[in-house]
């Protein structure tokens, strides 16, 4: 199991000057902040489900960068048709990667489908995202970061981790015109 | 598509064109068949087909933050699916546009299609979405052209609802 917090903030520490990142709400946008503000980032803090639609309409619009989006199973779960969606219509800068812990861990970690029988990766998979795999373990990082900056998207990763609360660590600002000006403001029209 | 020159999705077309609209999201409804056939056309215009009508709130808002337009396409019934997700638009100030063929109000031959179909202005005007709608060919143009302006210029949510009274109810034959 993949300790997530240090994990994402691995990820963001090395980042390259390309990469833009999403957030999906809740844990996965306090793991985001928890690597300190920066511009290049926006998260979700409500609007569940919408994460992934968000970040295929943001990738298509700018196919120069990598975008990343880090996103709970809870979240994934809300909208799995929409897996099916950027299936369908490959962008090729765009890794999604789910913060998988089998658990709405907010509100008091009861179990998700992941819990159960559901396989993400196979969801994937069967969606038509053919990068598709899971990783459960650190070691895996420098396979994950090659496929965020360097392979084919989309691409779909499963990282299973610690069904544990952490600290809320919260963004620049609640309000979103703010957040969505903020990260606007690093991107090119 | 019948009389393909004169009908009105021709001048919705054209407001994409002029405002720089250059993505179109859609759950198909007949009613906008004709629009997205253009759309389809235009290698400029990049058409997605989603598997339900909230993931076009989001996909719509990627884009924008992104640096394009877009607008959703959508019937009646799935403004319903779109609620929550249509306080993203809101509460980022983020332009959003929807056209929404409207079902369950003129000559409707399906009953199942009629509570949305009422309650589809109430939502949206619940979502603080502004409504504007087209009863006829005519008017369809300018209404289009002002709801995108609306929504482009003062970054708010707009929803153009057009009648089914223009559209005409479908009656349907069993066998």
């Amino acid at each position: 199991m993949i300790e997530r917090r240090p994990f994402v903030q691995k990820i963001l520490k090395n980042r390259q000057s390309n990469l833009r990142v999403v957030s999906g709400l809740g844990t996965s946008t306090w793991d985001l902040m928890s690597g300190g503000d920066d511009k290049a980032n926006f998260g979700f803090i409500g609007a569940m489900g919408q994460a992934i639609p968000f970040a295929l309409g943001l990738a298509m619009a700018q196919p120069d960068l990598r975008i990343l989006l880090f996103t709970g199973d809870g979240d994934t779960l809300m909208s799995l048709g929409s897996i099916a969606t950027v299936a369908n219509h490959p962008v090729t800068n765009l890794t999604i990667v789910v913060m998988d812990n089998e658990s709405y861990v907010e509100t008091g970690s009861q179990p998700t489908a992941t819990a159960g029988k559901t396989n993400l990766e196979i969801v994937a998979k069967g969606s038509g995202i053919s990068n598709s795999y899971t990783i459960k373990n650190e070691k895996d990082y420098d396979r994950l970061i090659k496929t965020i900056y360097e392979e084919k998207g989309p691409s779909l990763v499963v990282a299973k981790c610690q069904a544990k609360a952490t600290p809320l660590v919260f963004p620049h600002s609640f309000d979103g015109s703010v957040s969505i000006n903020r990260f606007m403001s690093t991107l090119k029209s | 598509m019948e009389g393909a020159i004169k009908d009105w999705r021709n001048d919705i077309y054209k407001v994409f064109k002029e405002l720089d609209i250059t993505m179109v999201s859609h759950v198909p409804d007949a009613g906008h068949t004709p629009l997205i056939n253009l759309c389809e056309k235009d290698n400029e215009i990049d058409v997605v087909t989603l598997t339900t009508e909230q993931d076009g709130v989001g996909l719509s808002c990627g884009a924008f933050a992104g640096g394009r337009k877009s607008a959703l396409l959508m019937q009646s019934s799935g403004v319903g699916n779109c609620i929550n997700a249509l306080a993203l638009p809101n509460i980022c100030r983020i332009p959003f546009l929807t056209l929404v063929s409207m079902r369950g109000e003129w000559g409707e031959f399906v009953p199942w299609q009629v509570p949305m179909g009422l309650g589809t202005p109430k939502v949206l005007e619940a979502m603080d979405v502004k409504v504007f709608r087209a009863d006829y060919k005519e008017e369809v143009g300018s209404t289009v052209d002002a709801a995108a302006r609306f929504a482009f210029n003062t970054n708010r949510s707009a929803a153009v609802l057009l009648s089914q009274k223009m559209i005409g109810a479908k009656q349907f034959k069993n066998g």
